[in-house]
């Protein structure tokens, strides 16, 4: 049982000529293994700059951020080992993966850096990891990123992210770039992984509906501070927050408004 | 899990279209002119005029043998010892002076214009004997870089705007003429245009016998003169500007706001120079300018073939003769040309590029 | 006066490339006035195809091989797109059909300032205008969409996206046209944004009457402001109802697939089809 914390984490740039950027203000939370939190944040709430802090390639300027109750190391051996513990899926599926370079060498390097399998087990391991994102790993596996579609591609990353066997997952917005039809797909393989696997994912995204559908709880992030905690369905269906009333109020509602639709006309037809 | 863990933002209704704007404070009256961005720039470059100068110091000095001993040798001995002293002093280089007075020496020296004297062209000062071949070569690889930048950007310019015309071969056909040896073709062409046609004079910046100044006559001869070395240094380097150009034109067209210029229904020529153009050339005014500071140096081999009195010839002849003090005084002039240059550069870029201006994201 | 404004008949467009690729297939389409219509589909079926064929935007190697487009005027005549010579064509742009890109990144000039871009349309297609009169004219626009007059002299990268985007709209409104086609307009920006937008374009349509072909692959967006959808795949419209029909019972089991792509964001937890 893996715990990841952040505790009273504060971030501040520098910014030449305007003084100081307070990305982050006071933020605390801890995600446990068996359990996705949805972090909802719209565009310069903070979210990449948690995501950042995580994978530490950014320091918090004040607060700390504990795994299993001791403060992250931030070099050596035991960084190594953290970002073991840690992996991450980013948003574009075009950028993430190294054009020259195969399927098979994207998902084989973790396994050797971290020697995770003797080297004789490699390409086992490799086409296991790739049969569990659900890709025909013959099909895949010798070729290269920009002969998969953008919905393999995204499962490569995660597979990718699965081969050091970490404990906790970060995925920042790992579908907004995706076509719509195929969105459902990977978050429900993300949702699978993490249940079978155990891990805790931290699932990063400006999108309401799928944060409800995917998390068991929901975090909403606004201008570096978080307004609102709580479970998926209470956090948006009955927002304490003005925020976070205002963003559920904003995000397209479909339901809702044929509902309020045909209550105008029965209203006007009586 | 509880609720939210701080209390509620206050929702003031901030319009949340005008979040993240940096021209919030806009009120029509700011300076087109990046005051901090050049300030910060000119002492970068200040410093680097420092090191150059104290480089410049340093060399010579540094060589086996000095100034004076090369000037004894040619004189065979006909310099006394006390002749010798005073040279010495003359140039700085007398060994019983510490070095660190020898650099503030040198300083002084340089603050009064005073750049040392010239073994080689007769112990005339160095400023003098550079005075006399700078302007030469400032006017004429100066307007030949000048035209050579104007046509070829342009000529780029429209080739790229018509991508996969004929006008496309020019690029080829421009870059193998940059290829040709450039006294092959500066004889070539005083074969052709000189010799044969007698069209222009072979060489020098004007003939002996007219009288300088800003006279009819001697502006009609230099500009005769000048023809030939113009014509051929545009022809040589005419290849780079075109490829540049056009290669920028290339990717500036598949940006989405050339799209919308032309769904906007502006006329093609409007697309063309304010929109594409002035985005691509912005580049090539970066490689312009520091073409610039190389222009100082000259080209030698075309004052060779020309036999044009220009700095080029002036260092050749200064290092052949080992005249110190010369060939350090031009690498100052140089030295100072490029950085001016460069500062040139940084400054039209910043008014040209808005975007330059901002020193953060 | 007919309530069509554009008809759109057997349109089909193909990119002359090895092999050929059809994007377009024989598309039929009816915009009628003061309508919103909105276009859905996935990337590469076609639908920014459409939209850029139908004002011939298009650039080799996309060839429109077959249709005819045409604009009904409100002045009472009909005027088939694809018989305009070039000349017209540019002058026809902007003033009865204009487009709003999606302005978060490299949609504007970024050399020049907004005010200049916004008076290029009036230089163009106004040239009766004096200098004053398109300054003030500059001025309406951008506090009409409420970016505030004073902003003509900034620079593209000195607004956020949101106003940028407003920028965009104030550009396809400069010469009340009669048709806006608004090409993915709020997708890169907040929900928050987004929301202020659509609000924005609702109430201008309300105020000058124009007719929106609004394109974005967010359905469930679609669904609350189009008066009419067209679900596209591959080039055909496979589904073109009213937005309360697309919901109620949609038709096509591709559209059915494009709703059940979206979680519900209230009510019962699962997918927005039903």
């Amino acid at each position: 049982m893996t715990t990841l914390e952040f505790q009273h984490v504060t971030k501040v740039y520098n910014v030449r000529g305007s003084g100081q950027l307070k990305a982050l203000d006071d933020v605390s939370f801890s995600l446990t293994s068996h359990q996705t939190i949805g972090l909802v944040g719209q565009s310069g709430s903070g979210k990449s700059t948690i995501a950042k802090i995580l994978t530490q390639l950014e320091r918090p300027t004040s607060g700390t951020v504990l795994l299993d109750g001791k403060p992250v190391p931030t070099f050596g051996k035991g960084l190594r080992r953290y970002r073991q513990q840690l992996r991450m899926v980013f948003q574009d599926p075009f950028a993430s993966l190294n054009p020259y370079h195969s399927i098979r060498h994207h998902v084989e390097r973790p396994l050797r850096l971290d020697r995770v399998v003797p080297p004789a087990e490699v390409d086992a391991e490799v086409r296991r990891l790739l049969e569990r994102v659900r890709l025909d790993a013959d099909a895949v596996i010798d070729r290269r990123p920009h002969e998969l579609s953008g919905g393999q591609r995204q499962r490569v990353a995660i597979a990718r992210a699965l081969a050091s066997r970490p404990s906790v997952l970060v995925a920042d917005e790992p579908v907004s770039m995706l076509d719509v039809s195929i969105r459902l797909g990977v978050l429900a393989l993300l949702s699978e992984l993490q249940r079978e696997e155990g891990l805790g994912v931290l699932y990063i995204t400006h999108d309401l509906a799928t944060a409800r559908h995917f998390s068991d709880e929901i975090m909403v992030l606004n201008q570096g501070r978080i307004v609102e905690r709580g479970a998926a369905d209470d956090v948006i269906l009955d927002p304490q927050d003005p925020y976070t009333r205002e963003l559920r109020a904003a995000s397209p509602d479909p339901e809702k408004h044929f509902q309020e639709l045909a209550a105008q006309n029965a209203g006007g037809a009586r | 899990m509880s609720a939210g863990v701080q209390t509620p933002v206050d929702p003031a209704p901030v319009d949340p279209t005008l979040v993240g704007t940096t021209a919030a404070t806009t009120d029509g009256q700011r300076s087109r002119i990046p005051w901090r961005f050049i300030g910060g720039r000119v002492l970068f470059y200040v410093f680097t005029l420092w090191a150059a100068i104290t480089l410049n110091f340093f060399l010579p000095r540094m060589l086996k043998g000095d100034a004076v001993q090369a000037f004894m040798a040619r004189s065979r001995g006909q310099v006394t010892p006390e002749a010798e002293q005073a040279l010495r002093t003359l140039f700085g280089l007398d060994k019983s002076v510490p070095l660190w007075q020898q650099y503030l020496g040198y300083w002084d020296n340089l603050l009064h214009g005073d750049l040392g004297i010239s073994l080689s062209t007769g112990l005339a000062p160095v400023g003098e004997a550079i005075a006399s071949a700078l302007p030469w070569t400032l006017a004429l690889v100066g307007v030949a870089t000048i035209i050579s930048f104007l046509v070829g950007t342009a000529v780029g310019a429209v080739i790229g705007w018509r991508r996969g015309s004929r006008l496309e071969a020019l690029v080829p056909v421009t870059t193998f003429l940059g290829t040709i040896p450039y006294f092959w073709l500066g004889l070539i062409f005083i074969a052709v245009f000189s010799t044969a046609l007698g069209w222009f004079p072979a060489g020098h910046a004007y003939e002996i016998g007219v009288e300088p100044g800003w006279n009819g006559p001697f502006i009609s001869e230099v500009v005769s003169h000048a023809v030939l070395p113009v014509v051929t240094i545009v022809i040589v380097s005419l290849g780079g500007w075109v490829l540049g150009m056009r290669n920028m034109m290339l990717t500036v067209l598949d940006e989405d706001y050339i799209t919308v210029a032309q769904a906007k229904g502006m006329p093609d020529r409007r697309v063309l120079w304010r929109y594409a153009a002035r985005n691509a050339v912005l580049p090539q005014i970066q490689s312009f300018a520091l073409a610039i500071g190389f222009i100082v140096g000259g080209t030698l081999v075309m004052e060779m073939v020309f036999s044009y009195p220009g700095i080029g010839l002036l260092l050749l002849n200064a290092t052949n003769a080992k005249d110190y003090a010369l060939m350090q005084g031009i690498f100052l002039v140089l030295v100072l040309a490029v950085l001016v240059a460069n500062v040139i550069a940084d400054i039209a870029y910043a008014v040209l590029d808005p975007r330059t201006r901002q020193t953060e994201a | 006066m007919t309530d069509t404004l554009l008809s759109v008949r057997d349109f089909s467009v193909v990119y002359d490339v090895d092999p050929p690729v059809r994007a377009v297939k024989n598309v039929d389409l009816e915009i009628g006035r003061g309508e919103i219509v909105g276009l859905a589909g996935e990337s590469g079926c076609g639908k920014t195809t459409l939209a850029y064929g139908v004002q011939r935007l298009l650039r080799p190697p996309a060839v429109i091989t077959s249709g005819s487009v045409t604009f009904h005027d409100e002045d009472g005549i009909d005027v088939d797109l694809n018989t305009l010579d070039a000349e017209h064509m540019r002058r026809f742009r902007w003033d009865k059909i204009s487009m709003v890109f999606q302005g978060a990144m490299n949609a504007l000039n970024p050399v020049a300032t907004i005010g200049s871009q916004l008076e290029d349309v009036f230089e163009v297609h106004r040239p009766e205008l004096g200098r004053a009169e398109r300054r003030r004219a500059v001025v309406e626009l951008l506090e009409i969409v409420k970016v505030g007059g004073q902003r003509r002299r900034s620079f593209p990268h000195e607004l956020s996206g949101g106003m940028r985007q407003r920028v965009m709209i104030a550009m396809a409104l400069a010469l009340r046209p009669q048709l806006m086609v608004m090409d993915e307009p709020t997708t890169a920006l907040d929900v928050l944004v987004q929301r202020e937008i659509l609000r924005q374009i609702s109430q201008l349509r309300h105020e000058f009457g124009f007719s929106v072909v609004f394109i974005t692959h967010d359905l469930p967006l679609l669904l609350e402001i189009s008066d009419r959808i067209a679900i596209m795949r591959e080039g055909e419209i496979v589904e073109l109802a009213s937005a309360e029909r697309i919901w109620n019972a949609p038709q096509h089991e591709y559209t059915q697939r494009l709703l059940a792509s979206f979680p519900r964001l209230t009510g019962q937890k699962g997918v927005v089809a039903r």
